[in-house]
């Protein structure tokens, strides 16, 4: 396993297949994922359709241009992940190693920014729980709202949190110089999981920002 | 062996594409068009979901089975998720509790 051309597994024929292979599984765990989020959206669902005002209201404590900006910080940081499946492949080591570095900080902040917004839901008393407190009709509807939200964009947070930990571990190995022209299957693997993380926020945000702001 | 390498120019188009797609949801959330908000966030959502799959995740040069497998898993999301509508919708209808 010390050199990269060495990793070709006994039970697999080619590194072609071997790759397809790990590919295929990375999928099905990723449809797995798909359902895991499912459930959360068909709540959402559910619940809009049940309580459109509380929705709506609860929405609009939320700040669209946050919302906006971590879109945007996180797109960028798929655009750098595509960057380093590019660098590996190409067995350019530097370009791996800096691109990767550029998705922790992009994939950080956007976990920074989402700190400050759970800080402000927190000051205003919008904590689903004893202390939650909002002024204005349907309280106990509006609490529902932000136990969804909360779970939701905490779930996505959880998984960016676990990519961080995937993509600091393809940084070190990436220093020692695993991967190459030959072998880069866990840079793509990775890139898999945290771009599925970026579609999960693709739907969050218009569903928990943008839909009944107008 | 024989990866696709997708030229750099192609993930910085998808990327450009996306930040605009971003900026047209963001605008069009601050119009009223009734019901019409909601499909408009949804179908955006959908299409930038569809070129992150097709071209940052490679699907769009993967083998066969991988879309294969990605339709079946979000057939079985519109099951999960219309199945559970039915029962809601119907709920008031009939004068069902919940409903």
């Amino acid at each position: 396993m010390s050199d990269a051309r060495g990793v070709l597994w006994h039970h697999f024929h080619s590194l072609e297949q071997q790759k397809d292979t790990a590919t295929l599984g990375m999928w099905i765990f990723l449809v797995t994922e798909i359902l895991f989020f499912g459930g959360l959206f068909a709540v959402y669902v559910v619940y809009r359709t049940a309580y459109p005002e509380a929705w709506m209201d609860g929405s609009h404590t939320l700040d669209v241009a946050v919302g906006a900006v971590n879109t945007a910080v996180l797109i960028g940081s798929s655009l750098t992940m595509a960057m380093a499946v590019h660098a590996a492949q190409l067995g350019r080591r530097g370009g791996l190693v800096v691109f990767l570095l550029a998705t922790i900080l992009l994939g950080g902040a956007f976990l920074g920014i989402k700190g400050v917004e759970y800080h402000h839901k927190w000051e205003e008393n919008l904590i689903p729980g004893p202390g939650f407190d909002f002024h204005g009709q349907g309280k106990g509807h509006v609490q529902l709202f932000f136990a969804l939200y909360f779970a939701m964009t905490g779930m996505h947070a959880l998984h960016m949190v676990i990519g961080l930990g995937l993509l600091l571990n393809l940084v070190r190995q990436g220093l020692r110089g695993r991967f190459g022209v030959d072998y880069n299957t866990p840079v793509e693997m990775v890139g898999l999981y945290w771009h599925f993380v970026d579609i999960v926020w693709i739907f969050l945000f218009p569903l928990l920002y943008l839909i009944g702001r107008h | 062996m024989s990866d696709h390498v997708v030229p750099l120019r192609v993930y910085y188009l998808i990327f450009a594409a996306l930040m605009a797609l971003t900026t047209v949801t963001v605008a069009v959330a601050y119009l009223d068009l009734g019901l019409l908000n909601t499909w408009v966030a949804m179908t955006i959502a959908v299409l930038k979901a569809t070129m992150v799959v097709l071209y940052f995740m490679h699907v769009r040069w993967s083998s066969r089975l991988v879309p294969v497998l990605i339709v079946a898993g979000l057939v079985w999301m519109v099951i999960l998720i219309a199945l559970t509508m039915s029962d809601y919708v119907s709920r008031a209808w009939l004068g069902t509790p919940g409903g």
